[in-house]
């Protein structure tokens, strides 16, 4: 079957997809494996500018499911990583330019060359959301820990049952320590009870993330950042290694040892 | 509602001092349970009252002490019942007709 298709969804917007694909798919490379992004969000581009790619683009992913060039034609090599690659979305149609089935050719196709074949799914539950589950092996549900980007990954987990592609894994993106710890925000225990899904990725909001994007840079390659490093782990998840979700409550444990101390514990 | 001891000594937390976070994950909770069965709470309350009054024509139920609540189990929703019945010696007061004509044979 060759390589691995993985799909980055969410259902709500803006919790951090294109951050995730964008900052999984450098970290593979990096971890020399030959990756290839598809931006499935047809008429909103976006993983080009993100990955500091947008000035190389001739073709497009609508070009390619219409016959119009070669997948080859379409990817983007990465300035950095010869192994990476990007299919960009078409920027003039929309989501029905591309369907299900074009999207399982299309990745049957680049399963042969590469070990990963990421997508970044667009918001929503309609048609562009189908097209870049179909042809998911594993799908990857990107959460804040907010009250409605929660309600709208346990929606997007349920259809992924129905279609018998998931549960999925969950990415908890943007936590803050200070606010769960004072109690402020939604922990991954509480998200994980809700959503009784597995967590293959905690990601802290971290500063360094919009002046990555700002330069076309994915915050993984800064080696200085948390969210970086979260990001770096959830590929070597996916590769299959074993590592430990490191908790984000360090400095609630320290909290909890001083408390202990002056209970005399 | 404490008193102004309890709050003083944090006893129990003064009015709209819960934590956020916990009220996010009750509420929560509330709202994906209804969510992953289509079902919202009215009609949830409805398929009660509809279940004890088929059950109530059987035998008496303890009404006080009814509990049935949607339950999750990993994804899996279910309904979870517990319902009493009253003591009494000889079954249900009868009242139904054919129930005395029988007798009356
Ligand atoms: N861990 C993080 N810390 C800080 N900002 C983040 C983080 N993840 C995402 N963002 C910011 O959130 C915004 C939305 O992210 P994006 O990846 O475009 O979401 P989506 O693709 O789901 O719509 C962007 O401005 C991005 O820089
Ligand atoms: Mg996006």
């Amino acid at each position: 079957m060759g390589g691995k298709v993985v799909t980055i969804t969410s259902g709500k917007g803006g919790v951090g997809k294109t951050t995730t694909t964008a900052n999984i798919g450098v970290a593979l490379a990096r971890l020399n494996q030959k990756v290839v992004l598809i931006d499935a969000d047809i008429g909103l581009r976006n993983l080009d500018i993100v990955m500091g790619l947008e000035n190389r683009i001739v073709y497009d992913l609508v070009d390619v499911v219409e016959g119009r060039c070669k997948p080859r034609q379409a990817m983007i090599k990465h300035k950095s990583f010869p192994e990476l690659y990007l299919i960009p979305a078409a920027q003039t149609r929309d989501k029905t330019a591309v369907s299900p089935a074009d999207m399982i050719q299309l990745t049957d196709t680049l399963r042969t060359e590469f070990d990963f074949i990421i997508i970044d799914s667009p918001a929503g539950i309609e048609r562009g959301f189908r097209n870049a589950v179909a042809p998911a092996d594993e799908v990857l549900i990107v959460t804040n820990p907010e009250v409605s980007a929660v309600r709208d990954a346990d929606r997007v987990i349920g259809l992924l049952e129905a279609e018998n592609k998931g549960p999925g894994q969950l990415i908890l993106n943007r936590a803050k320590q200070d606010m769960i710890r004072k109690g402020e925000m939604l922990s991954p225990e509480d998200v994980t009870d809700l959503l009784a899904i597995k967590l293959i990725g905690i990601v802290p909001e971290d500063e360094l993330v919009i002046p990555s994007s700002n330069s076309g840079i994915p915050v993984t390659l800064n080696d200085n950042s948390k969210a970086g490093e979260a990001f770096r782990n959830i590929a070597r998840r996916l590769m299959g290694e074993d590592v430990p979700l490191t908790p984000l409550t360090e400095s609630k444990g320290l909290f909890k040892r001083i408390a202990r101390l002056f209970a005399g514990g | 509602m404490p008193n102004l001891f309890d709050r003083v000594f944090g006893r129990s937390a003064p009015p709209g001092s819960k934590k956020s976070g916990n009220m996010a994950k009750e509420r929560l909770q509330f709202v994906l349970i209804h969510d992953r069965i289509h079902l919202p709470p009215e009609k949830l309350d409805a398929m009660k009252r509809e279940i004890l009054a088929v059950i109530s024509k059987y035998v008496s139920i303890d009404n006080d002490h009814v509990d049935i609540a949607l339950q999750q189990r990993d994804r899996n929703s279910l309904l979870i019942a517990e319902i009493p019945f009253l003591k009494t010696n000889e079954g249900i007061e009868e009242e139904e007709s054919n129930i005395k004509t029988d007798d009356d044979l």
